[in-house]
């Protein structure tokens, strides 16, 4: 434990050559943690860019992140909206070829509605509000976003949420195993009621991930979680979601 | 619509079609009718009023005392048209003018000395103080009630609180970074509890989490004083760039005054001026219309459009609506500026149209915002109001005159000049007197059970920890967002909230509410000090330097001369307290009428302060980690179980609260401080309620790691018995855990400062107990169930 670092030491520096790796990061009203995923991105190397839900472009950013929040209150179904924002047809066009697009909580439900993920999310079971670090496993590395874990890793991320009980009908689920789309599973611990433990999921190519818990909180040591998957950390120290961007990054950069 | 309001209402403005019904109490058949939108109503207008000197006008109802309304009259030469008397009610409520409470708070501006002024940016009177962080860098905190409203309406009355106070921090031009909620129910097992908690919480979690503020702190106390007042206090903090500061007033005749943000509604009227300054009784009707509802997203989004407008420096002047509506914002708009200002009311853009202007002028809708722009800036902040998709309409503008006028479609409905209805309402000297009980309640000291074995201490530390007061708050606190904005460097259950503000250098700031109403109900002159001394300790605690305070003083009735005695004595002890620790008072809230059938609550200072690191990566957890780490006891045990949790738990509450020291609580602080700047200390803990027991209980339990402790040697020195080391609440202590390479150097500081400091035992991170050696060994799974198992079972 003596070698641990100093509270609040930012990671490792990044690797300067994934900074030509431009992600973006959607802002729909009522969206929370935009400045977190951008942060995340900058923090694993990354450049991040601003993209605004009334804008109908995406600036040529090579991956797309949507970020957690209540878009629109989620006064209607969490999501349901926000769908229908201009810069989504764009989002949903580069989808279905070959774009990195990452929902992570709103941002998940927000992709479930626009239907470029199978399944939906109702109130937890609970029917609280519940944040807390939350441990997964990762059971696809094959995806764009989780190309730097090893497959069946675990990891530490932050959950808080309102409506986050991932449901999808027998047979839908039955495909998302056999075809080894269930990306992230709650461990220990089913926080939601979510099918079959389900956190996060994609699409059949693996270049869509959507997940309820928030790797954006787990990226800068002194800021994130009291734990870590991967061996003892200081307090507030784990930032065992900062994998998910890199992954993402390391594939454009691969790809240029 | 309530009885009451009904009766206020119909009788204020009667709609033309009704007349027949209520009659002519405005002035009947000679009233100007005007038609507004299809509807008809029956204006008064101001030279009706002036036509009209005997018209009988509901100011009781409104609640305006008969010497209130003669006033209004002098001031207007008059009788008050019905609108002018729906502002002069809800202004000069007790809520709004501080009217009992403002000759004791002048103590807070008037013992200040120079030092304490030089941080402090903006003082009190204004939405929230402003206090310099250096760098260019500015903070705003404050604490706020809604304690009324959140016992009739638990979910909206607590989410609307948040609502409330982060729109004060957003009118200062800062953006919001955090909030916090010191709570205080009634007792847990009483069947009404469980439906305030339920609603409170999530109406906190529910507002709170939508509009993306971390909850980084706060307090939950049960107490059967609570059980028909429910306090539900909210903190907001905010940060901005020196440059960004805005205050509420409205100058340069010409400029623009355009409302805009939610349309206004029928919720909230009276909310001020009928909940929040009088007490709950049996005999009035139910007043669940009289509470706002609040709308987070469209919050949410008015801040992120408030902040382009001062980015783009398209505001001059701008202010929240909150109690009081547009009532409010325009009087005190137009009295802190230089000049005067003239509106048209039916430019409101309504939810309900058949609003009567009384209504409007009234209504507290949450998320509105009244904003002061020049001509040329018009466009611009057009073209962002219409990027955020948020509604304005522009009412009129600031003039020349001195005057507040108010028109309704072209006539005038409102005259006055704004320094009337906001600054110069009613000033009372309530009498005041000690009360005579509280000589034989101090008299009765404790002198129940202590108990003395090992097995009856381990016992007695399992029940402590499993108390209401002193249990696990996670059932209440994980349902709040603690890591948006990702900022956040320590909460719950750390001794104070902590974020960082500068990401390029990690300055930041600490925050903790506290107090304990038992200590204030036995002498409230000390219970206010040491509500500040354990905020005060918190802060330190975690690391910081502690610089400002903001006050939320919750009483019963200010007519009961018993009361309004506690609440001078909290006010004098509290800013005598802030003067000798060099912290001045920024800005706060007073509640009063806390108090149904008769019983007040216990009197309820709740005090925050906030204080400042350079770099957050220096402050110190609440829990140790690392075997073999020295845990030491600064400071010195007495006899002190008076007002204590273990009396408490006892049933009992005499005597006095414990001495407080304030040369000990800041020399404790600066060592806390330096401790952690230098590395010294790598865990820290307050001594407060539960003392020693619940301090060593809660560092073990923070992180899941044990420890050896022996308190013998203490015992000796302090010449206490082991039960009262463990349960005793002397002032001026803290536990920290020492690295062995720091020991020396720790101990030196200490001696060379000459405080009090003793080792008390190792961290131990094998033996999965917290072991008192020689007398018992509690295990931590043991402690922990205990510890964790009282909220979900009562409410889970």
């Amino acid at each position: 434990m003596s070698e641990t670092p100093l509270i609040g030491d930012f990671p490792p520096a990044p690797d300067a050559g994934l900074s030509g790796a431009r992600i973006g990061v959607i802002t729909f009203p009522g969206t929370l943690d935009d400045v977190d995923a951008a942060r995340a991105v900058r923090l694993a190397g990354g450049t991040a860019v601003s993209l605004w839900h009334g804008e109908a472009s995406l600036q040529d950013v090579d991956a797309v992140i949507l970020p957690g929040g209540f878009s629109y209150g989620d006064y209607l179904r969490a999501g349901a909206i926000s769908r229908f924002a201009p810069v989504m047809e764009r989002v949903i066009d580069g989808a279905k070829g070959s774009l990195p697009v990452l929902g992570i909580c709103n941002g998940f439900q927000i992709l479930t509605e626009a239907h470029l993920l199978p399944g939906s999310m109702i109130k937890n079971n609970h029917l609280h509000f519940i944040c807390r670090d939350q441990t997964l496993r990762v059971e696809n590395n094959g995806t764009a976003w989780t190309s730097d874990y090893e497959a069946g890793s675990e990891i530490v991320v932050p959950l808080k949420n309102q409506d986050g009980q991932y449901v999808a009908d027998e047979k839908t689920l039955d495909e998302l195993e056999g075809e080894g789309r269930v990306v992230f599973r709650y461990v220990d611990v089913n926080p939601n009621g979510s099918r079959r433990d389900i956190a996060g999921i994609s699409n059949a190519a693996g270049n869509v991930v959507g997940l309820m818990p928030h790797p954006e909180h787990a990226v800068e040591a002194g800021y994130g979680p009291d734990s870590s998957a991967f061996g003892p950390v200081d307090v507030r120290g784990g930032t065992d979601g900062l994998g998910i961007f890199t992954s993402v990054l390391k594939k454009i950069v691969g790809a240029n | 619509m309530t009885d009451l309001n009904q009766r206020v209402q119909s009788r204020l403005e009667t709609p033309a079609e009704a007349r027949n019904e209520h009659g002519h109490d405005l002035g009947g058949p000679a009233a100007a009718v005007e038609q507004i939108e299809g509807r008809k109503f029956n204006i008064d207008t101001v030279e009706h009023a002036a036509a009209t000197p005997d018209t009988p006008l509901p100011w009781a109802e409104l609640g305006l005392k008969e010497d209130e309304y003669n006033r209004v009259v002098e001031i207007l030469g008059r009788r008050p048209t019905a609108a002018e008397l729906a502002m002069y009610s809800v202004m000069w409520s007790e809520h709004c003018s501080y009217k009992s409470s403002k000759v004791h708070l002048r103590q807070f501006g008037e013992k200040v000395t120079e030092d304490m002024k030089k941080d402090m940016l903006v003082g009190i009177g204004e939405n929230a103080g402003v206090t310099d962080l250096g760098d260019g860098w500015a903070v705003t905190f404050k604490v706020e009630s809604h304690n009324h409203p959140s016992f009739v309406e638990p979910y909206q009355g607590a989410a609307t609180g948040i609502g409330g106070i982060v729109r004060d921090i957003i009118s200062m031009g800062a953006r919001p970074v955090a909030v916090m909620d010191p709570l205080r129910f009634g007792a847990i097992d009483h069947p009404d509890t469980a439906r305030l908690v339920h609603g409170i919480v999530s109406g906190i979690g529910g507002y709170g989490n939508c509009l993306g503020l971390p909850n980084i702190g706060g307090e939950v106390v049960f107490d059967s004083v609570y059980q028909g007042n429910p306090l539900v206090n909210a903190l907001a903090v905010g940060v901005m760039r020196h440059e960004d500061i805005r205050l509420a007033n409205a100058s340069g005749a010409g400029n623009k005054v355009v409302l805009f943000g939610a349309r206004t509604g029928g919720d909230g009227i009276g909310g001020a001026s009928v909940l929040a300054s009088e007490s709950f009784d049996d005999s009035k009707p139910a007043k669940r219309p009289a509470v706002q509802v609040g709308d987070p997203f469209a919050e949410k989004v008015l801040i992120e459009c408030c902040l382009e407008l001062f980015k783009a420096a398209v505001v001059e002047g701008i202010q929240d609506l909150g109690a009081a509506g547009i009532s409010c914002a325009t009087s005190e708009l137009a009295s802190n500026g230089d000049g005067g200002m003239h509106i048209e009311l039916t430019s409101v853009l309504l939810r309900d149209p058949t609003l009567t202007p009384g209504e409007i002028l009234m209504s507290e809708s949450q998320e509105r915002m009244m904003a002061v722009v020049k001509p040329e800036n018009v466009e611009a902040f057009e073209e962002i109001l219409a990027k955020w998709n948020v509604e304005y309409s522009w009412l009129g503008e600031v003039t020349g005159t001195g005057r507040l006028i108010i028109d309704w479609d072209g006539e005038t409905i409102v005259d006055v000049d704004p320094r009337t209805v906001a600054h110069e309402g009613p000033v009372y000297e309530r009498p005041y007197h000690r009360p005579e009980w509280l000589d034989g309640v101090q008299a009765d000291s404790f002198a129940g059970e202590r108990p003395s074995s090992g097995e009856e201490l381990k016992a007695a530390v399992l029940e402590l920890m499993s108390s209401p007061n002193m249990c696990s708050k996670d059932w209440i606190t994980n349902q709040y967002d603690r890591y948006v904005r990702g900022n956040t460097a320590l909460a719950m259950p750390d001794d104070a909230g902590v974020v960082r503000v500068d990401e390029a250098t990690g300055m930041g700031v600490a925050l903790s509410t506290d107090c304990n109403g038992r200590y204030a109900y036995l002498d409230p002159y000390a219970g206010a000090q040491l509500a500040l001394a354990e905020s005060y300790r918190n802060v330190a605690t975690a690391g910081a330097v502690p610089m400002a305070v903001t006050d939320c003083l919750n009483f019963g009735s200010p007519e009961d001369p018993e009361v309004m005695w506690q609440f001078a004595e909290a006010v004098r002890g509290l800013s005598d307290a802030c003067m000798a620790l060099g912290v001045p008072v920024t800005g706060g809230n007073v509640s009063l009428y806390n108090q149904t059938g008769g019983v007040a609550i216990h009197p309820t200072p709740v005090v925050g302060v906030l204080g400042k690191f350079d770099d957050v990566a220096r402050r110190t957890p609440s829990g140790w980690r690392e075997d073999g780490q020295a845990i030491y006891l600064l400071g010195t045990t007495r006899d002190e179980l008076d007002g204590s949790e273990w009396a408490n738990l006892r049933g009992h509450l005499g005597g006095r609260p414990p001495a407080l020291d304030l040369a000990a609580e800041k020399l404790l602080g600066e060592l806390l401080v330096n401790a952690s700047r230098d590395g010294m200390v790598d865990a820290a803990h307050d001594l407060s309620e539960g003392g020693l027991a619940a301090a060593l209980s809660e560092m073990a339990l923070r992180f899941g790691v044990g420890a050896r402790v022996g308190l013998d040697e203490m015992c000796e020195r302090d010449g206490v018995d082991l039960f009262t080391a463990l349960f005793s609440e002397s002032q001026a202590r803290a536990v920290v855990a020492v690295p062995r390479s720091e020991e020396v150097r720790f101990k030196d500081m200490c001696t060379a400062r000459g405080f009090a400091h003793i080792r008390i035992g190792v961290v131990d991170a094998e033996n999965q107990a917290l072991d008192f050696q020689g007398h018992f060994s509690l295990p931590l799974a043991e402690l922990k169930d205990a510890h964790e198992a009282t909220l979900p079972k009562h409410f889970a």
